[in-house]
């Protein structure tokens, strides 16, 4: 077939024509490597760009490839930076990418970030250097305060966008909301739920009023009852709310207009917040459930008993459910009898403390999967699973691309029979042929790797914590999954035989991160060594424990010199934490003191 | 239903003490230890406090997998307005002696002496054990090295600045209490 040279004759609009139709970005990716006349049509016209790990590249170069960039998505530190396993000032930083995108890409309309350190300068630098900007979404960020709220709000001319998803946000007072001119009417979604402070509810009425094309909107705990039910009036429109608190009073005209409000909104689909949600608000919710999609309750502890099985039994569309374990089995087999299209479930610990009753067991799970087969995305803290229940429920949802379980304890067995659960997890991976994301928990020994090694072929991020037994384990994992591209290990016996196993696999993976496992420094040296392409990163907060401990047998006064900690010192010493990725932008040049690049 | 919770739960008790290196505090019984069933890491020198009622389980940092955002809620959930989790938690480093890194531990994840052990446990299972006893001191406010164990639970929070688990030789003199 002459199809590839007939491409040669097409001009390269034609060609550029027909990659507009790849949206995938692995795709457009992969046709930029094909030639040369390839990567040039493919690089000038791309608009979305999507880096994974914001020290793979260089900003600069990254902005440089793509100047008709319209879009970027960003992701900084390492997932387990979620579960404060990163020391703060780690990087991650914003800044000099946005920097490099105001200098080369001036056509940049929109930005996610994802764990990422934003300042305040940087936002205000975002919005001043790019004209058409229209959306700005953070999930998990940090190192802003609502004065970059402010200038985000007051500066942009068209903002359609304003998405904050749990980030950490210094509170420096309401008037952010006042920055929105009132000439802004392009709103469509605006989610402050993770705002921890007052917010100032005249602004936020009228901000509503004029923003008609506004689709989604989330609340934060700071807004009553009175407001939501003014707001809800003022969009009939609205697809996906977030409530804020909702307390009122029986007899309150509150109340009464939220009522009417809520079954104006013929469109609602997703509904979250619920924040000190009391019984007689959440009957006012019933008449909508019908035809909810999407359901967030894991902010509300005060929805459980009977209160959540009489609002979750009328939700017979739901997809996506997300919930606190304290709704207990007995709400979950209600949610398996009435929500027979749902696709996603979260089950969050409402209880930190192992040690608490037992709220949902492997019963609650079972429960699930019987009666809810189109079941693909599931996380899942419980305190005890046993395998007959894990092979059970693999066995009537083979459709699961994301499994995350969670026993509270670990290396907590199987409590039927004591023994691992490798078994289990094993069953799993077996019948779930399209298991991208994996998390495991429990008592496992390296049998468990074997079973994933052998059977998750399309898996591409692995999680674990506690199991294991040898460096086999990992070694498993690592020669078998051919797709693997993030794996993160916490407090797993693996050592530098199983980090040495397979260098080269780790240049076809975004990362590794291995902490308080068996790693010695002279391991990651090697690894180093023969990999110059990959940065291998040190953390190391042991420096300064080492001049009080010297009984512990490890020389030397330490210098601010890091060549100096690594080169004098005793090789063996093990390794606390671990980073490894693969990169063209070299070494990080903003590491902290605490982090080594090898 | 209570009554198979309990049942459950000292069944899982007994496999804990079946299989885990524990660190016991000075005074406490001793009772044979059975070999373990687990990866070959831990060997002897298992001290087993008497254990009564459901077992705490272990809190170690980042453990469970919960956001900080989430957890900063539950806790703020938990605790009505009284929330000293704002900062991010009383974390103090934890050595061990022998031991090649330092852990730290937030000390208000624990409610008492018994939880903090067991998160200890976890959290240094994953060096070799030698057959020395163990004891758990902390470094207080003034700089002196204090016994785990002598002062209320919230006192001992409120003034401990460090842990430090010692091993056998060095324990001995704080073990001998009256």
């Amino acid at each position: 077939m002459k199809v590839q040279s007939a491409m040669f004759y097409f001009p390269e609009e034609v060609i550029e024509h027909i990659f507009s139709f790849l949206t995938h970005h692995p795709d457009r990716n992969t046709v930029s490597t094909v030639c040369k006349a390839w990567y040039k049509i493919e690089r000038l016209s791309r608009c979305e760009v999507f880096v994974g790990n914001c020290y793979a590249i260089r900003p600069d170069r990254a902005a440089a490839r793509f100047p008709g960039l319209r879009s970027l998505t960003l992701k900084g530190k390492p997932h387990f930076a979620d579960f404060d396993l990163v020391p703060p000032d780690w990087g991650g930083l914003a800044g000099p990418w946005i920097e490099a995108m105001a200098r080369s890409c001036p056509n940049l309309e929109e930005l996610r970030m994802k764990r990422m350190v934003v300042s305040d300068e940087s936002l205000e630098l975002l919005v001043h250097a790019f004209p058409n900007f229209k959306a700005l979404v953070l999930v998990s960020c940090e190192g802003f305060s609502t004065d970059g709220l402010a200038a985000v709000a007051r500066s942009c001319k068209s903002l359609r966008e304003l998405d904050l998803q749990e980030n950490e946000i210094e509170d420096r007072g309401p008037r952010w909301l006042n920055s929105f001119p009132d000439m802004c009417t392009s709103l469509v979604s605006l989610n402050f739920a993770c705002l921890k402070g007052e917010v100032n509810l005249k602004s936020l009425e009228r901000l509503v009023c004029r923003s008609p094309n506004l689709k989604c909107l989330r609340l934060n705990r700071a807004v009553p009852v009175e407001t939501l039910a003014k707001i809800m009036n003022q969009c009939p429109n609205l697809e996906d709310l977030g409530t804020g608190s909702l307390l009122a009073d029986q007899f309150s005209e509150a109340y009464v207009s939220l009522i009417s409000a809520l079954q104006k909104c013929k469109k609602l689909r997703s509904l979250s917040g619920f924040w000190d949600a009391s019984p007689l608000c959440l009957l006012a919710v019933y008449p909508i459930c019908a035809n909810l999609t999407g359901l967030n309750l894991s902010y509300a502890p005060t929805v459980q008993g009977q209160d959540f099985i009489n609002l979750i039994q009328h939700c017979v569309k739901l997809l996506r459910l997300w919930v606190l374990d304290s709704v207990g089995d007995k709400g979950l087999a209600v949610v398996a009898s009435a929500c027979k299209e749902l696709q996603e479930l979260r089950v969050f610990p409402s209880d930190l403390f192992a040690a608490g009753p037992a709220t949902v067991t492997e019963e609650g799970l079972v429960a699930i999967s019987t009666g809810c087969p189109k079941l693909n995305s599931l996380l899942y803290f419980c305190h005890s699973m046993t395998n007959s229940a894990l092979i059970t429920v693999s066995k009537n949802c083979p459709n699961f691309t994301r499994f995350r379980l969670c026993i509270l304890e670990p290396r907590k067995p199987d409590p039927a029979t004591n023994e691992p659960l490798d078994e289990g997890f094993g069953a799993v991976v077996k019948t779930c042929k399209n298991l991208r994301r994996f998390s495991i928990s429990g008592l496992l020994t390296d049998q468990v790797f074997y079973y994933i090694g052998k059977y998750a072929k399309a898996l591409e991020m692995l999680s674990i914590a506690f199991a294991g037994d040898t460096d086999q384990g990992m070694t498993y994992v690592l020669n078998g999954c051919k797709n693997l591209r993030k794996l993160e290990i916490r407090d797993c016996p693996f050592g530098d035989g199983a980090l040495l196993a397979d260098v080269t696999k780790y240049e076809t993976m975004r990362s590794l991160w291995m902490s308080s496992c068996d790693i010695s420094l002279r391991g990651c040296k090697a690894l180093a060594t023969k990999m110059p392409s990959l940065n291998v990163e040190i953390i190391n907060e042991w420096e300064a424990e080492m001049e009080e401990n010297l009984n512990n047998g490890v020389a030397e006064v330490i210098s601010n010199n890091n060549n100096k900690h690594i080169n004098n010192g005793n090789d063996e010493r093990k390794v606390e934490k671990l980073y490894v990725y693969r990169t063209v932008g070299g070494p990080r040049t903003d590491a902290p003191d605490f982090v080594w690049t090898l | 239903m209570e009554g198979q919770t309990q049942a459950r739960y000292d069944a899982e008790v007994d496999n804990l003490k079946d299989t885990e290196l524990r660190l016991g505090l000075p005074g406490s019984d001793e009772e044979p230890k059975k070999a373990p069933k687990k990866r070959g890491l831990e060997d002897s020198s298992v001290k087993v406090p008497a254990e009564t009622g459901p077992t705490a389980k272990a809190q170690v940092v980042g453990w469970p997998p919960v956001r900080s955002y989430r957890k900063n809620s539950i806790q703020m959930v938990k605790k009505g307005g009284d929330q000293n989790n704002e900062k991010g938690g009383m974390f103090v480093k934890v050595s061990m002696d022998g031991a090649p890194y330092l852990r730290k531990v937030d000390l208000n994840m624990y409610k008492g002496y018994r939880e903090l052990r067991e998160g200890l446990d976890v959290m240094f299972k994953c060096f070799p054990a030698t057959k020395d006893e163990f004891a758990v001191a902390y470094e207080d406010k003034d700089g002196d090295l204090m016994l785990v164990g002598d002062v209320p639970w919230q006192m001992f929070i409120t003034s401990c600045k460090k842990l430090r688990i010692m091993k056998g030789n060095e324990a001995i003199g704080l073990s001998s209490s009256p």
